[in-house]
């Protein structure tokens, strides 16, 4: 049986590099069907904390909770629940987008991986230009393929790092739409941006990040701007 | 281990389909390799003569060398969208993965040593059609040894800046014992009087090595690419 979990906990998580310290005494609960907003100037931490929810990363101390397992408990069982799509895409550009979805497919042990890679291109609205290669796309392109990509084997937490970087406003659109729909259908998404403008009635809730420090936590995602301002100052 | 091996064939198929398209990896260290036995060739040959016992310790030292530069590429296209990432993400054994970039690898050298092998009998006059086999064997074996711990090391230097300074720093030293078994070994088969039984004992020490080698390799793959 395919294990899943509704909730994840990041329980006084730090984070040292040497004598640097990128997190320090982390701690929020993320709960099925929220999309929650890592906002922070650079070096807040954003990144470093993703990579830990991730698995990428193992905390220096505390730990994150998938359920009832951590990521040490879990293994593979909790990784196959998880989604990322990064600032750099994790995608072959040397490879169409076909044979990447096809790749990522057969990775994650889909019983029928064509089937899912023609699907996912459906949804990325790119039916038509599956067998061309990645390196040919826009950014927009590649975008929705990378996502597309990240949510190919249906995963419980979706991490997102600035996904809305260089879109145009329609790519934009599309990408909001896509993470909404992923929401309703019960996701955790974290997201890690600096585009606040979009991250505006977008999120469910907004984590403030300032020095690897929770500096505030908001429950209403309107008028964004204006709270980030005052809690990162 | 079903699904291990899967995993590691499509790793291996995604690596060999991607170098199909780019020919970087292969035309480079191809290049690079022939250059080396050239400039040797010019070097050391005169008048059509090579001394004796050299062609050995050429064949090996291009080997290691365009290996050691296919290593570095084969990462290098895993950091240049941080893919790496995305393959240790999957809820797969890591260890396949290695398998995978291992077989991709062993695969590519194979192709580069098709080439070296008959320019290093054609210019050093080197029987190297005496007895093909045991010449497979230890060329297949020595590349394996080099190539798993070359492998394992790309992995984990492929986020550090001098990677490219590194990796040979590291791996020339750990894999001293594979070398010398390779190169004596291959020269016991090129010698005016081939010694098969030397060749042999030779290929049964890098059958050990490959051993261990390999078995440390796969088992420290995960801890290491775990920060």
């Amino acid at each position: 049986m395919i294990y899943d979990f509704r909730r994840l906990a990041v329980v006084d998580v730090a984070r040292h590099y040497g004598r640097r310290k990128a997190l320090s005494q982390v701690a929020f609960t993320c709960e099925a069907g929220e999309i929650v907003g890592l906002l922070g100037p650079n070096g807040a931490g954003k990144s470093t904390l993703l990579n830990i929810l991730a698995t990428l990363l193992t905390a220096s101390r505390g730990r994150v909770e998938y359920g009832d397992r951590t990521a040490a408990q879990g293994g593979g069982e909790v990784r196959a629940r998880i989604g990322m799509l990064g600032h750099d895409l994790f995608l072959y550009p040397e490879l169409t987008a076909r044979e990447n979805l096809i790749f990522f497919a057969q990775l994650y042990g889909l019983p029928d991986a064509r089937a899912a890679a023609d699907a996912a291109l459906e949804r990325a609205g790119l039916a038509d230009r599956g067998d061309d290669i990645v390196s040919g796309f826009s950014r927009g392109m590649r975008q929705r393929v990378a996502l597309e990509r990240a949510l190919l084997h249906d995963p419980r937490l979706v991490l997102l790092d600035e996904p809305f970087t260089g879109l145009d406003q329609a790519s934009t659109a599309a990408l909001v739409a896509r993470l909404q729909e992923r929401r309703e259908a019960g996701c955790i998404l974290v997201i890690a941006t600096h585009d606040l403008d979009v991250a505006d009635g977008l999120l469910s809730r907004a984590i403030y990040l300032k020095n690897g420090r929770v500096v505030g936590t908001d429950t209403d995602s309107r008028g964004l701007s204006e709270r980030y301002r005052i809690a990162i100052q | 281990m079903g699904s291990f091996f899967r995993v590691a064939w499509h790793v291996m198929r995604k690596d060999l389909t991607v170098e199909v398209r780019s020919k970087e990896v292969l035309l480079t260290t191809l290049f690079f390799a022939v250059s080396v036995v050239l400039v040797f060739s010019f070097a050391i040959v005169r008048e059509g003569r090579a001394p004796d016992d050299v062609a050995a310790g050429i064949l090996w030292v291009a080997v290691s060398f365009s290996g050691t530069l296919a290593m570095g590429r084969t990462f290098e296209r895993e950091r240049y969208n941080d893919t790496l990432r995305a393959l240790l993400l999957a809820p797969t054994d890591r260890p396949a993965i290695y398998t995978g970039k291992l077989l991709g690898l062993l695969i590519l050298l194979a192709l580069v040593e098709m080439v070296l092998v008959p320019l290093v009998g054609l210019l050093f006059t080197a029987p190297i059609l005496a007895y093909p086999g045991r010449l497979a064997a230890l060329l297949a074996l020595g590349t394996l040894g080099f190539a798993a711990v070359g492998t394992l090391f790309a992995a984990m230097l492929v986020r550090v800046r001098s990677r490219d300074t590194l990796l040979p720093v590291l791996l020339y030293p750990v894999t001293i014992p594979v070398m010398i078994a390779g190169v004596r070994g291959t020269a016991a088969l090129f010698q005016a009087v081939p010694d098969e039984a030397m060749a042999q004992f030779w290929i049964g020490l890098l059958v050990f090595w490959d051993a261990i080698f390999v078995t440390l390799a796969l088992w420290t793959f995960e801890p290491v690419m775990t920060e």
